[in-house]
């Protein structure tokens, strides 16, 4: 990115000021090495973002922010429904509510280590990972309907998993003013055999262990030492979420003359939160929440089967369950004034800072837990939500490393087979249906994770607790 | 001059079809999508299907086709590798070919999550020259 296009505020805040169509400024957090490393359409994008109806306050690209479709990944806006606010299809993603799930197991590295090759044939056999894999779950019409409606709510009383869980999830596990009659049947048909399913691309389950702590207060009080062992599954609402995003994208696009919207890109698709569309997409877009919850509830409860299988003393229980492809209406402090608004987040993760009460109790005053995604063989993070970062971002941090490399240069550059014996050479047990898919997601296509969070940590958006360095990987 | 590739996007992947004609263009731009999951070479013809979109202009149409493909690949565990593309003011009528899933022979890379309106494309940039693109959520 052409770094003499935007204004430096300080080390790792870059603005845009408001010109042109722009309502608002548009405000990058990153440093200076992540700024020239990034493409010039997130600039273009969150510019763009900057211009729409009802925005609040300014446009935000978070520090691992790349070139999206729309929404730059890494992008978040909130707008304000009392004043022609729209919400769109495209700042929240096709993916809708993908996101990680961390999991403590109580065990050592040690305890992992001996029999680490068939903990990860197991898993491997028990969560169905990749294209064309389905789970076992069949769902009915009514079935799927109260999915849509009850999210990790719905599968605990199923039997996945255990009601304590639903305490340390966005929610509690449950979005509301979901609307299972907002969803076509095209939606549901796809999600039929989906239910439990792991996906593909950069989906992923991964047995970790806590390599380094940075904060010794806010690890004790989630519960990682180091050496813990620990389990984050990444991954979203399937084929149901695709599908509504899709289908909203185009009703978005057409109505938008309608509704008097001038799309800087069609992309941008978005239409009046008060409006009847918005409405609809507000509604499915829940559900879709709710399906990805449920999902993840469900690989919870077959992450547990295989472990009580190899590693019986093992007991499985949530740090946290974080969306990072979401439209939430929220509370913020805006210029000294609390207002109701719709946070768009695509490719970031919300970061409450402590005290605030949407977290559980008894983490309420160290800051939300956020769970920062790896790629197989480097490391994630544990962050906790900065203190006072609510004029940043509406409390946002980032959501991963993004990619740093196109999958066609990817390809070219790693084989599967090649980087499997590597990373196995590095203690690091993949396990994949693909070799190619490996390949694509080689972990040196993707930018330097640790480089992502400290920015995010000096721009006060959220602080490191602890590193999480991979052993297992199953890959979709 | 009909042929496919494979553009890069950051995250994603470009999918551009080359033909005499509007259809054709769609019609290689169905390889460029099961490329990426597959090698559509490797495929045999084994079952048809039938597929009917329709939009406003060109550009929707494309993207209609690419996101109707996904989702009869997802809902009728067929990967494809031929199609027979008719275009006719706005609706598209199209057959495919394809061959049901087998997740240990055919390994799939990625699943492809819906065609995105970025970079899209439909355009006769020379006579009788007709290309046709847009990158795909993967």
């Amino acid at each position: 990115m052409d770094i003499n296009l935007l204004t430096q505020d300080s080390e790792t805040s870059w603005r845009i000021k408001a010109t042109g169509k722009m309502r608002v400024p548009a405000i990058i957090y990153a440093d200076r090495g992540l700024i020239e490393e990034m493409d010039d359409k997130v600039r273009e994008q969150i510019t763009n973002v900057a211009t729409l109806p009802g925005i609040v306050k300014a446009a935000y690209a978070m520090p691992d922010a790349h070139w999206g479709y729309g929404f730059p990944i890494g992008g978040v806006a909130a707008f304000d429904a009392e004043e022609g606010g729209v919400v769109s299809a495209g700042g929240v993603g096709f993916d809708i509510s993908c996101g990680v799930r961390a999991l403590k197991t109580g065990l050592k590295k040690s305890d992992v280590e001996a029999v680490k090759k068939q903990l990860a044939d197991i898993l491997f056999l028990e969560i169905p990972a990749g294209v064309g894999s389905t789970g076992t779950i069949n769902l009915t019409t009514q079935q799927m309907d109260r999915m849509l409606l009850g999210g990790a709510q719905w599968a605990v009383k199923q039997g996945f998993g255990e009601t304590q869980d639903l305490q340390r999830i966005e929610e509690q596990g449950c979005m509301s003013g979901a609307a299972p009659s907002e969803v076509s049947e095209r939606a549901k048909k796809r999600q039929k055999r989906e239910m439990g399913t792991l996906g593909s691309g950069n989906h992923y389950l991964e047995v970790q262990y806590v390599a380094e702590v940075y904060n010794e207060k806010i690890a004790s009080a989630y519960g990682l030492r180091e050496g813990d062992v620990i389990v984050s599954i990444h991954c979203g609402s399937r084929g149901l979420g695709h599908q509504i995003g899709t289908e909203f994208l185009k009703s978005m696009v057409m109505a938008a003359a309608q509704y008097d919207i001038q799309l800087p890109d069609r992309e941008l698709a978005c239409a009046p939160i008060k409006s009847s569309l918005g409405q609809s997409y507000l509604g499915a877009m829940r559900a879709a929440i709710n399906c990805a919850l449920a999902n993840r509830q469900i690989l919870t409860h077959l992450t547990r089967k295989s472990f009580s299988r190899v590693l019986p003393e093992a007991y499985l229980s949530l740090l946290y369950d974080v969306s990072h492809n979401t439209c939430k209406v929220e509370e913020h402090i805006v210029d000294g004034e609390k207002r109701h608004l719709y946070v768009h987040r695509k490719g970031a993760t919300r970061a409450f800072s402590s005290g605030n009460t949407a977290i559980p109790e008894d983490l309420r005053a160290y800051g939300q837990p956020v769970l920062i995604g790896g790629s197989m063989g480097t490391c994630s993070y544990v962050l906790a939500g900065a203190n006072e970062n609510e004029t940043r971002a509406y409390s946002s941090a980032c959501h991963g490393a993004g990619r740093a490399m196109s999958r066609h240069q990817a390809k070219r550059q790693w084989r599967g087979k090649n980087l499997i014996e590597e990373l196995a050479g590095r203690g690091i047990e993949i396990r994949s249906p693909s070799l190619r898919g490996v390949a694509e997601e080689a972990p040196g296509a993707y930018k330097n994770v640790s480089a992502v969070v400290n920015a995010g940590e000096v721009a006060g958006l959220a602080n490191k607790v602890a590193k999480l360095v991979p052993m297992i990987c199953v890959k979709g | 001059m009909t042929h496919w590739e494979h553009y890069p996007h950051d995250a994603d992947m470009g999918v551009r079809g080359y033909g005499e004609t509007k259809a054709q263009a769609f019609e290689q731009a169905l390889l460029a999508l099961s490329a990426i999951i597959i090698n559509p070479d490797k495929l045999h013809a084994e079952k048809k299907i039938s597929i009917h979109c329709s939009a406003e202009d060109d550009e929707l149409l494309f993207a209609d086709w690419l996101n109707s493909i996904i989702y009869h690949m997802a809902t009728d565990d067929l990967f494809f590798c031929r199609a027979k593309v008719n275009i006719d003011n706005g609706q598209l009528n199209a057959e495919l070919w394809g061959e049901p899933i087998d997740v240990k022979r055919h390994q799939p890379t990625v699943e492809v999550k819906g065609a995105t309106y970025t970079t899209l494309k439909v355009v006769e940039y020379k006579p009788g020259e007709w290309l046709a693109q847009t990158v795909v959520d993967v």
